[in-house]
């Protein structure tokens, strides 16, 4: 188990967003999060990478906590040191990507090893450079953002977030901005990263992606998780008048 | 003709050099200042967002020309006293520092908050996400604001001759009194297009330098 997230809840301005959300992600395994527009499913992500901070719940990262109960109820989050080493193990893919435009392709991604992780300048240069020629990318390495498509730019984000071999990879709608022979690109390259064991959790409106590229499937409504199982099973028999509306 | 501008040249050249002074030094000072105020108008601290909300308004809100007497002639009655130059370039740098800091503060506003998320995610503690992430980029923004004021600046200069400072415009009134002449004038004239001139050409580089990245 790479990832545990139990009896998460989460409010903005009173107004329940999350309400007691409960899964598990396993090593290599592709979790794909469905639902409506609104239902929470990106604010799942924020609450793990910790760009919010969650109400209530113990999130487990590669056996770390990064928050828990401690016991009288009260949710406590980790220490700054150990956050640092929890953000290691995570990698997240905006939707937008958030590239920095005033780094080139190659800065973008040693900037964190280097400026913050404190990895050789030399070490962090050549594990960006596999990455980028993973992701047929090495042409662009010095090129900057606002020269690349928008497939090119998710590529690197994906390149950016890998740059610390992360144990869990998020991505938020990884095919909102692509044409569909893109997709299939995206789709073959997280599967080679599952391949090598990472946890990948995506978040998508995207069926036929999911279908196409999940392990396993949750779909969530109004902030809960109504449904949870293979994609199999998902796909199959849907017993569910909401999943059966969604996907018709 | 020639003759008489070489032999202004002298007195103009030394209040050419306050001038200089004046500009060089406000700049150094209040751009760095206008950093932390930027900074302090956006912080959660309300107290402190109120206190420079305030400095901003009354440094804003009023002429410099009254800032700079007030700082010589006034702040002597409650017996805080300053020389000439050190009281012009306190109210110089203090009235800077506010207009810089709002300039500055609209460019971080102006970037994508994605660009903090992406900062966090990736590890960077706050110092490190504004001086790597939100600095470079808010540089590049504010340029042509900070243009525009610099050369404002180099003009502005001219209202220390009210401490008695000599500067430039002051040293080509009095020659220009005394000879009665207009040359002195157009002179002086000339020397404010040059420098702002320079100053032209040096931002046009800047913005080119910066132009590598959109
Ligand atoms: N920072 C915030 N402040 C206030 N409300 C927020 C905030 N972030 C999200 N919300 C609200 O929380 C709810 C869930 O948002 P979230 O972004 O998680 O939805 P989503 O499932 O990702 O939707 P979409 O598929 O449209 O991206 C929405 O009603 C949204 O308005
Ligand atoms: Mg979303």
């Amino acid at each position: 188990m790479v990832l545990k997230v139990q009896g998460l809840y989460k409010s903005f301005k009173r107004k329940p967003v999350l309400k007691n959300i409960n899964f598990e992600l396993g090593q290599g395994e592709i979790l794909a999060i469905l639902g409506r527009s609104g239902v929470g499913k990106t604010t799942i992500l924020r609450c793990i990478n910790n760009l919010v901070k969650c109400d209530r719940g113990i999130i487990n990262v590669d056996q770390m906590y990064l928050c828990k109960d401690d016991g009288e109820g009260n949710t406590v989050y980790a220490k700054p040191q150990q956050m640092l080493q929890i953000r290691k193990k995570l990698g997240l893919v905006f939707q937008n990507f958030n590239l920095f435009p005033h780094m080139s392709v190659l800065g973008n991604i040693v900037e964190a090893p280097i400026n913050v992780f404190g990895i050789s300048k030399k070490e962090a240069k050549d594990r960006a450079m596999d990455l980028l020629e993973m992701l047929e990318l090495s042409d662009k390495a010095n090129s900057y953002p606002f020269e690349l498509s928008g497939g090119q730019k998710q590529r690197v984000a994906i390149a950016r977030a890998c740059a610390l071999n992360p144990k869990i990879m998020c991505l938020d709608e990884p095919t909102s901005a692509l044409d569909p022979e893109l997709r299939e690109g995206i789709a073959s390259t997280i599967e080679n990263l599952a391949k090598d064991g990472m946890g990948i959790l995506i978040i998508t409106h995207d069926m036929n992606f999911a279908k196409r590229i999940a392990h396993r499937i949750i779909f969530m409504d109004e902030g809960q998780i109504i449904k949870e199982c293979s994609k199999e099973e998902f796909f199959n028999n849907i017993d569910n008048e909401r999943i059966k509306s969604f996907i018709s | 003709m020639m003759e008489y501008i070489l032999r202004l040249l002298p007195a103009l050249l030394s209040g050419l050099d306050t001038t200089l002074k004046v500009f060089f030094l406000t700049l150094i000072l209040s751009i760095p200042l206008g950093v932390l105020v930027a900074v302090g108008r956006l912080s959660k601290i309300k107290p402190l967002v109120a206190l420079v909300e305030l400095y901003i308004w009354v440094m804003r809100g009023t002429p410099l020309l009254l800032q700079i007497i007030f700082v010589f002639f006034g702040l002597p009655i409650v017996g805080i006293t300053f020389d000439r130059f050190p009281a012009a370039i306190l109210a110089f740098v203090l009235n800077y520092a506010a207009y810089f800091g709002e300039i500055f503060r609209g460019g971080i506003e102006s970037i994508d908050k994605g660009q903090y998320d992406a900062a966090k995610v990736l590890g960077f503690t706050p110092a490190k996400t504004f001086t790597r992430i939100i600095l470079p980029q808010m540089i590049k923004i504010v340029l042509p604001s900070v243009a525009n004021e610099v050369i404002t600046l180099i003009k502005d200069t001219s209202l220390v001759y009210v401490v008695g400072l000599g500067e430039l415009l002051r040293a080509g009134k009095i020659a220009s009194n005394r000879d009665v002449s207009l040359v002195p004038l157009v002179v002086v004239g000339v020397f404010y297009l040059v420098l702002t001139a320079v100053l032209t050409a040096i931002f046009q580089k800047l913005e080119e330098k910066y132009s590598y990245f959109q």
